[in-house]
């Protein structure tokens, strides 16, 4: 079985702060990691690997430095690891990024691709979706379990209110949430062969068949109109209570307000 | 020169405090409190490949080095200095001295499980009566028939009881002085070897420190580690390496301190305002992270002094020195800035102070590292 993951490094926005007169991340000095979903679309790459036997490829589109994101998903057990980078790439919205991951996706062979639902700095969850739809093929979203039997993989699809059990014929995408798989911790040996005797693949523009009109900020139809921080509707109230008196104080509140 | 440490290096901190903080942090106080040796954490170490970091591969190691491996001492230290030393006694006492002298066969038998996690390790060269002065040695191994009996007691022996492997020095020749000691690798199976008293301590309180016993303990002539009448240079070899481990835990323990001090002083309010908004505070925390800095540029050549020059025992001197009488200040003042909850146990640093104490005693005394400097500093002098 061939697997691909598809990665992408974020700012930890556990750290991060919003500047409020540009309404932009700040970015610098923040420490960055892999967007949670994807560590867990990674993890249960690796657990397929572990129980079945697989060869998973790790691909991430980013600037030079999301390398970074690459070494740590061999250090964690990835079998191989691309990076697809190029000026030509840059300022991509989600249908620029899913059409050069897709056209980078067709350079590899593959059972299954697994995504992220979305990712920290974005919050889209488009990306997923549409790499399967430019590649003509099954999208099973949100998955909280997935498994592999006789060719076809089972995914546990979560609902607000209830879950859906879907079975795919491969290839397929399937995007993860993170409460799909617990990452597994990275080895100090899988650290030091990760960057002293693996090597990075690194895809440019040169090496995909793809038409300009859709990779990069040219091939982006997004515009971002304005954006800006929501500002603070005054100070929240903290009561401490036992669950069941909190329950009924939230319930009293809401009720006051006529929201229930 | 580049002081930046390599990517490598970077990733695995981050891995190494990942861990700390959600596998060891959450027991820290419990095992001080229960004097408890966290078997689990143990165990989780040797899963993730932590106990046997500068090891190499085709050994069972993970095939870092050196500097790794403090780092690894240093990150568990700054949440858990018990789990520290347990680490560090494993690789720099145990795993080090089978790996530099061992045999193929002995590498095979004893330094494999070591360095996968498998087994545990400890050092036995303390005796009641050899302390600084390990030349005194009073346990004695003589050849009978194809292999040797050893008799006396070891003290004070991190590990102790809980490791599988015990790396100890014993006197073969006594009319050589220090050339008739020689080292073995006692298995905690042989016949006629048990543990004896448990130690109860200031500090590093889930450590196991306990007393060894030889009673006509049985081994083989195969246990013999390095040439016969050569152990005190292993003792002094090995302790020079475990002096980057410790160096390394005194870091953590300083550097730990001073992180949970920061976050106490930013939302302690006295007379209005946080404790940060005083300049006393201030300055205090200035100079803590002045001379933790100054610590760990030590410690880090040292362990790269290690992986790269055969004469390393002056600068793992100075690291041990240096970052164990910083751990010592730093937590002192931290229970200070803290005021009375400095005092009592729902604070970390009241544990990290009795825990800094320890690392200016044991693998050499700070006296002892003097001497270290010292000698190598004057050399011999001549006779008057």
């Amino acid at each position: 079985m061939k697997i691909i993951v598809c990665i992408k490094q974020v700012p930890n926005t556990n750290e991060v702060k919003f500047n409020p007169e540009t309404g932009t991340l700040i970015r610098e000095g923040i420490p960055s990691i892999i967007n949670p979903d994807d560590k867990a679309g990674l993890e249960a790459a690796l657990g397929l690997k572990d129980r079945y036997g697989a060869q998973v490829t790790v691909l991430s589109m980013g600037p030079p430095k999301a390398e970074e994101a690459l070494r740590e998903a061999l250090a964690m057990g990835a079998d191989q690891a691309a990076l697809l980078t190029d000026r030509a790439f840059g300022g991509a919205d989600t249908w620029a990024t899913s059409s050069t991951l897709a056209a980078a996706i067709r350079l590899f062979e593959y059972d299954l691709i697994i995504t992220g639902r979305q990712a920290i700095d974005g919050d889209t969850a488009q990306v997923g979706p549409q790499i399967a739809e430019r590649l003509g093929i099954p999208n099973i979203s949100y998955a909280e379990k997935l498994d592999v039997q006789d060719n076809r993989v089972i995914v546990k699809r979560q609902y607000e209110d209830r879950y859906h059990l879907i079975s795919s014929p491969m290839p397929c995408l399937v995007t993860a949430l993170s409460e799909l798989a617990a990452p597994r911790y990275m080895t100090p040996r899988g650290i030091f062969e990760a960057y002293r005797e693996r090597e990075v693949r690194v895809i440019t523009r040169g090496d995909l068949e793809i038409d300009d009109a859709n990779i990069g900020l040219k091939g982006s139809p997004t515009r971002v109109f304005r954006s800006f921080t929501k500002g603070l509707k005054g100070k929240g109230q903290v009561v401490a209570l036992d669950p069941t008196e909190s329950a009924q104080w939230l319930v009293d509140r809401l009720g006051e307000k006529f929201i229930i | 020169m580049d002081f930046e440490l390599s990517k490598e290096h970077e990733l695995a901190r981050n891995l190494f405090r990942e861990f700390a903080e959600k596998e060891v942090k959450p027991l820290a106080q419990e095992v001080d409190e229960g004097e408890r040796f966290p078997d689990e954490t143990v165990e989780k170490l040797a899963k993730y490949g932590f106990l046997g970091i500068p090891i190499p591969k085709d050994k069972g190691g993970q095939g870092c080095d050196t500097l790794t491996y403090a780092i690894c001492v240093e990150e568990l230290s700054r949440v858990c200095a018990t789990t520290g030393v347990i680490v560090s006694a494993h690789t720099s006492l145990s795993c080090d001295p089978i790996f530099k002298y061992g045999s193929p066969e002995q590498m095979e038998k004893y330094l494999r499980p070591l360095a996968t996690g498998e087994k545990l390790g400890a050092f036995g060269l303390t005796e009641p009566g050899a302390g600084t002065d390990a030349s005194g040695q009073r346990t004695k191994a003589e050849r009978v028939g194809s292999g040797w009996v050893l008799n006396g007691t070891k003290v004070f022996i991190t590990n102790g009881g809980k490791a599988q492997v015990y790396v100890v020095f014993a006197m073969t020749d006594r009319s050589k002085g220090t050339r008739g000691i020689s080292c073995f690798i006692v298995p905690s199976d042989a016949p006629g070897f048990s543990i004896g008293k448990k130690e109860s301590k200031m500090g590093i309180r889930g450590s196991a420190t306990s007393e060894l016993l030889f009673e006509n303990c049985e081994i083989g002539a195969e246990n013999l580690l390095g040439e016969e009448g050569h152990g005190f240079g292993v003792a002094m070899s090995t302790l020079d390496g475990g002096r980057v481990g410790i160096a390394a835990q005194a870091l953590g323990i300083a550097q730990g301190a001073l992180d949970e001090t920061v976050t106490y002083v930013k939302e302690r309010k006295q007379f209005g305002k946080p404790l940060a908004a005083f300049q006393n505070t201030q300055f205090q925390l200035a100079e803590l992270k002045t001379r933790i800095e100054a610590a760990r540029l030590l410690v880090y050549s040292a362990a790269w002094a290690k992986d790269h020059r055969k004469n390393f025992g002056f600068d793992a001197a100075m690291a041990k020195l240096f970052a164990a009488e910083t751990a010592m200040a730093v937590t002192t003042m931290c229970v200070q800035l803290h005021g009375g909850y400095g005092y009592i146990r729902d604070y970390p640093v009241e544990r990290m102070m009795r825990d800094a104490k320890i690392t200016e005693i044991y693998e050499g005394t700070n006296e002892v590292q003097r001497m270290v400097i010292a000698a190598q500093l004057i050399g011999k002098l001549k006779k008057a």
